[in-house]
């Protein structure tokens, strides 16, 4: 049983690494829909993108190499040359800020005091018109993020887990590394949305627009800060996923993971998304160890797999009903 | 009126700061404003009083750029002013408060009446990230210019208080202490002693004239409470309908045949 207690707890650490980049895609949610009440559902196409991007710029590729031969009969693929990983990071950060100046200048600026649905109707199509855009600037094969992100196996951990429990832990390097920097990233926007101008201003227009203007807030420069940040967690979150199971369009599909962490965070809480991020990586761990094994078989009579599948929504589903607005969220009133 | 004038306690009052020439507002066919002028004079404590849906809040809306006027024209310190957004009015230097009270109920009372200097603060979002240097320096001047405001409005003990959480004439406060950090050339209030009792009345009424006494700020107000209005404005235009049926000092204006019909109602019979 002690052992079986062990597997339980490298499955729990687990799971909460993994929960932290589910953590990471549901920040950028809630980034949006407190500035602007809008549900983006191109978050996670924004993530595929920023990483599509990053590789694109660092291995020298020509954008829309397809289109550019196809008009001109050439055969151009690439530039021949390969960035440091720094100069293509940066590059990237920019490409997303421009991004977020033209999803404001030419969407959202057209559908202002327009309904939620509306508006996310909107960032629908902006996911599926990205997914294309990415598609034909940087074609659709799998490609490998080349940073030095450690991964394997993190062999401290293991000797030291050895030496104390006679059973080594195993900790993927990368998932400690996207760890460290989801939370960094966390208390770096913390504190800048709490102490600066800018950040009282993201707060000021989050919670009331017409107050807002009238002390002298822009809306429109609010929204391109707030889409150009969504872009840059978007970016980390991408490349994290993209190093762990390389950049495919199927990266875009993180979004639904976000789903169930933001009805269980709540849609207007920074800490609601990081914490409900790790209760479902850590819940869907513990559960599928538990329900998968032999004394739980014993004990039960059956068991169980692949619930790592359907964890995540029972739970959010569970929190609809007994409690709609999130562990976080703000209280629902409904006035007569 | 000559251009300046003194007011019976002997302050003098300077040119014109704002004047509204032939405005008219219109809601597709609902007239909200019909064809209306004033001005507000430097220094001055402005009223404009009238009856529900008279159109005053409307004529607030227009001064700070929540609606613009389909016809006429506003003059700012002279000028012309060309249709603008209301964060580019607020940033010409016109604050206000709400009728409704709009604070940010999330943030506290300091981080509230910070946001009113938003338009003094000009380092940019990358200084701001550094934080060191020019933001911090920045930060803590107009910390000391929103500390001030803060004294001056006694509200001390709720620095920290999430405004949410506040009692209603507090919020009133809070609200009026915003819009005071700014520093504004012209300060709009709405309403701003609606659904207060009397002492809370008595309250907002002194802090209006101090304000008005200390900085010289120029005020133009909504309100519904006749006798408050009279007690504290220089002069006072009156709405009725949409159109104005009276505009000169509260005597003229107590006087006036049309004001009194629209207030205590006419017998047409």
């Amino acid at each position: 049983m002690y052992d079986q207690f062990l597997y339980g707890i490298e499955a729990a650490i687990n799971g909460l690494m993994t929960g932290v980049m589910y953590s990471l895609v549901a920040l950028g949610f809630v980034l949006i829909f407190k500035a602007s009440g809008i549900f983006n559902y191109a978050q996670g196409v924004m993530a595929l993108f920023g990483a599509l991007t990053l590789v694109g710029i660092q291995s020298g590729q020509v954008p829309f190499a397809g289109i550019i031969n196809a008009v001109f009969g050439t055969n151009i693929q690439h530039f021949g040359w390969t960035l440091p990983a720094v100069a293509a990071i940066i590059l990237t950060i920019g490409v997303m800020i421009l991004f977020a100046w033209l999803v404001e200048r030419y969407l959202l600026k057209h559908l202002v005091n327009q309904e939620p649905i509306i508006l996310f109707m909107a960032t629908i199509g902006l996911a599926y018109f990205m997914e294309g855009v990415g598609d034909l600037m940087w074609g659709a094969e799998i490609k490998k993020i080349d940073l030095p992100i450690p991964q394997g196996i993190n062999e401290t951990i293991d000797a030291v887990t050895y030496d104390w429990f006679g059973y080594g832990f195993y900790i993927d390097n990368l998932d400690i590394t996207a760890a460290i920097i989801a939370v960094t990233l966390v208390v770096a926007l913390t504190i800048f949305s709490q102490y600066s101008t800018t950040g009282r201003a993201l707060r000021a227009v989050a919670d009331d627009h017409q107050a807002a203007l009238s002390v002298g807030i822009s809306l429109r420069k609010i929204w391109v800060i707030v889409w150009g940040i969504a872009g840059f967690i978007a970016l980390v979150a991408g490349v994290m996923w993209g190093a762990k199971s390389g950049v495919q369009f199927s990266l875009s599909l993180i979004t639904l993971k976000a789903l169930p962490v933001l009805m269980l965070g709540g849609f207007t809480s920074i800490p609601g998304a990081i914490i409900g991020g790790m209760i479902i990586g850590v819940g869907e761990k513990v559960f599928e160890f538990v329900v998968s094994s032999s004394w739980f078989g014993d004990a039960m009579g059956f068991t169980m797999n692949a619930t790592e599948n359907w964890f995540a929504y029972v739970l959010a589903l569970i929190f609809l009903v007994f409690r709609p607005q999130g562990l976080f969220g703000e209280k629902i009133i409904e006035r007569v | 009126m000559s251009d300046s004038y003194v007011t019976p306690d002997g302050r003098t009052i300077g040119g014109k700061v704002l004047e509204m020439r032939n405005i008219t507002l219109r809601f597709g066919g609902v007239v909200a404003i019909s064809d209306i002028s004033f001005d507000i004079r430097e220094g001055e404590i402005r009223a404009i009083i009238g009856p529900n849906g008279a159109g005053k809040s409307s004529m607030l809306n227009v001064i700070n750029g929540f609606y613009h006027p389909q016809e006429g024209e506003i003059l700012f310190h002279g000028e012309v002013r060309k249709p603008m957004k209301p964060y580019q009015i607020a940033k010409q230097g016109i604050a206000r408060t709400f009728q409704n009270i709009a604070l940010f109920k999330g943030m506290s009372t300091l981080d509230n009446i910070m946001t009113g200097r938003f338009n003094h603060m000009k380092t940019n979002f990358f200084a701001q990230m550094i934080w060191k240097g020019p933001a911090a320096r920045e930060e803590a001047e107009n910390r000391e210019i929103v500390e001030k405001v803060i004294d001056f409005l006694e509200i001390q003990a709720i620095r920290k208080t999430p405004v949410g959480a506040l009692p209603y004439g507090l919020q009133k406060r809070v609200e009026l202490g915003r819009a005071l950090a700014a520093q504004p050339k012209l300060l709009l209030l709405d309403e701003p002693m609606a659904g207060m009792n009397v002492e809370e009345k008595e309250d907002m009424s002194r802090f209006i004239l101090d304000v008005n006494d200390e900085f010289g700020t120029t005020i133009a107000l909504i309100e519904h409470d006749m006798g408050v209005v009279m007690d504290i404005s220089d002069r006072v235009v009156v709405m009725d309908y949409g159109k104005k049926i009276g505009d000169g000092t509260p005597d003229e204006v107590r006087n006036n045949q049309a004001v009194i019909d629209a207030y205590l109602g006419v017998d047409h019979g």
